[in-house]
């Protein structure tokens, strides 16, 4: 029998706090996370900025000797993971941590790491290459660690689908406990690849904006000026947990998952389905999983990249899967404040969506000035936050090589 | 700084411990809490520092504070 699913626990890492509450207060007031890049010379490169973390300080939160074996993504998720746990109130003597899940995600893992050691290859040769570079680097260790630190031994593993990751392993979380294969799970991603090699790959791609002469301007989701997105990084944990276990030891829940959706585009490496179709199976398999209607929908958390690729096949997606009812969803892109978090994406952006549902508000898209029209014709929350009734809404990711993800969030009512 | 010296500092940084408990009789994985792939890092370490190379099986001796010091010493003809 399917077992009901609760949100008990988030943690967040970002440009725009690392508490939840201060995390999405500045979501409401439309603040923005990007700004000019300061971590690289960014001379020789077309793109100069990022929602980039600044005056980050590892021994803030790790040991010097600690803080040299775990890259900066891993460091994140570590940080984003005890915030989480705390938030969550589990007393984790008192469970059985064989019923512990553990399942995050990065898109790309440890790039840094990466980077210096090949930087030592080829200056020192093979010899000096560090023998915790393989350990460091490979983008489950962020799962391997979190284990580690509190001893959690249920299924364990992580997911790489790109943009997407961190909805595919939220999505995998929630089944795990839905069928009985744990009790519990911190599940999220983590990202952290604002690095000189990874920034000239994106930009030579053409996917990143260039408006480097306005930061907070540059992530502009379905306006017609939109020019590419805005590297972000961070991460987003959240603590899963079955519902009668969390409602029996008076648990807070935030709200409850209520069905997943996962497709493929099988179209293009990197770009969207045109017509959407992928992400519209993506939602309206949500929708089923969770055995309500299309119109029971009130919020869309879209992928929303800023992208003049993006934005136009995800609103065509939400057009065919909700017919008229597309005109009375109040739609976001979170992206337009901390820019695209790439496997990190999916869990802070489900983090903003969650408190949506719980407070019944809903975090503007900013920049949106002159709407991509005749197409971008939605409500999507253009500039100033809203209050209105969410009992049910959509979270989508969509990541290169055409995977799709949505994650429905369902009003808890204890 | 004596050879002595410049070894504990590396394995001090290395491994995060006090100088203390960096005495010759010193074992890295049973007594400085190292793990494997951290005494790999401590030979690369010292190959830097004495501008040496470290063969493997001479490395695989190399497993106390102690035993660091004196093979350094012998290769630097000390």
């Amino acid at each position: 029998m399917k077992r009901r699913v609760v949100v008990t626990g988030m943690g967040v890492f970002s440009t725009l706090g690392t508490d939840v509450e201060e995390f999405y207060n500045n979501l409401l007031n439309g603040v923005s996370g990007i700004s000019s890049i300061e971590r690289f010379d960014t001379s020789e490169i077309s793109v100069k900025i990022a929602g980039e973390i600044k005056n980050y300080d590892p021994e803030k939160y790790f040991e010097k000797n600690e803080a040299k074996r775990l890259d900066r993504f891993t460091q994140y998720a570590l940080i984003a993971a005890e915030s989480a746990m705390k938030d969550s109130g589990l007393d984790l003597d008192s469970i059985d941590r064989n019923r512990f899940a553990v399942i995050t995600a990065s898109g790309i893992g440890g790039m840094e790491t990466w980077q210096s050691n090949h930087k030592i290859l080829l200056e020192k040769g093979p010899r000096r290459v560090s023998p915790l570079f393989i350990p460091m680097m490979i983008s489950d260790i962020a799962a391997g660690r979190i284990s580690m630190k509190w001893d959690l031994k249920g299924p364990n593993f992580s997911t790489t689908s790109a943009c997407s990751s961190s909805g595919h392993a939220i999505g995998t979380s929630y089944r795990t406990i839905q069928y009985g294969d744990a009790d519990f799970a911190i599940c999220g991603g983590a990202e952290a690849v604002i690095t000189d090699l990874a920034i000239a790959g994106f930009a030579n791609m053409k996917a990143l904006s260039t408006r480097n002469d306005e930061p907070q301007k540059a992530s502009r989701p379905f306006d017609k000026d939109r020019d590419g997105f805005v590297m972000g990084e961070g991460s987003g944990m959240l603590i899963l947990e079955e519902y009668e276990h969390a409602v029996k030891r008076g648990a807070r829940i935030y709200a409850e998952i209520a069905g997943i959706g996962f497709s493929g585009d099988a179209k293009d490496i990197v770009a969207p389905d045109p017509e959407g179709d992928g992400a519209k199976r993506a939602m309206l398999a949500a929708v089923a999983d969770a055995g309500i209607k299309p119109e029971d929908i009130d919020h869309i958390n879209t992928h929303g990249t800023s992208t003049p690729t993006g934005d136009i096949p995800e609103t065509l997606a939400i057009k065919k899967a909700f017919g008229d009812h597309a005109y009375k969803i109040a739609i976001n892109s979170t992206k337009s404040m901390i820019g695209h978090l790439l496997g990190a994406a999916g869990a802070v952006e489900l983090i903003g969506t969650i408190k949506a549902v719980q407070t019944n508000t809903v975090h503007p898209t900013v920049n949106l000035d002159n709407p991509e029209l005749p197409v971008c014709d939605l409500d999507y929350t253009p500039n100033k936050s809203v209050k209105r009734t969410v009992n049910y809404a959509l979270s989508n990711t969509f990541g290169f090589g055409g995977h799709n993800a949505s994650i429905l969030v369902k009003k808890f009512e204890g | 700084m004596s050879v002595e010296q410049r070894v504990k500092e590396i394995i001090m940084d290395e491994l995060g411990v006090d100088e203390a408990a960096v005495v010759p009789g010193a074992s890295f994985i049973n007594d400085l809490g190292a793990d494997s792939l951290a005494t790999v890092e401590l030979v690369m370490k010292f190959e830097d520092e004495f501008d040496i190379k470290i063969e493997e099986e001479d490395a695989e001796k190399i497993t106390t504070v102690g035993s660091a010091v004196d093979f350094i010493k012998k290769q630097l003809g000390e």
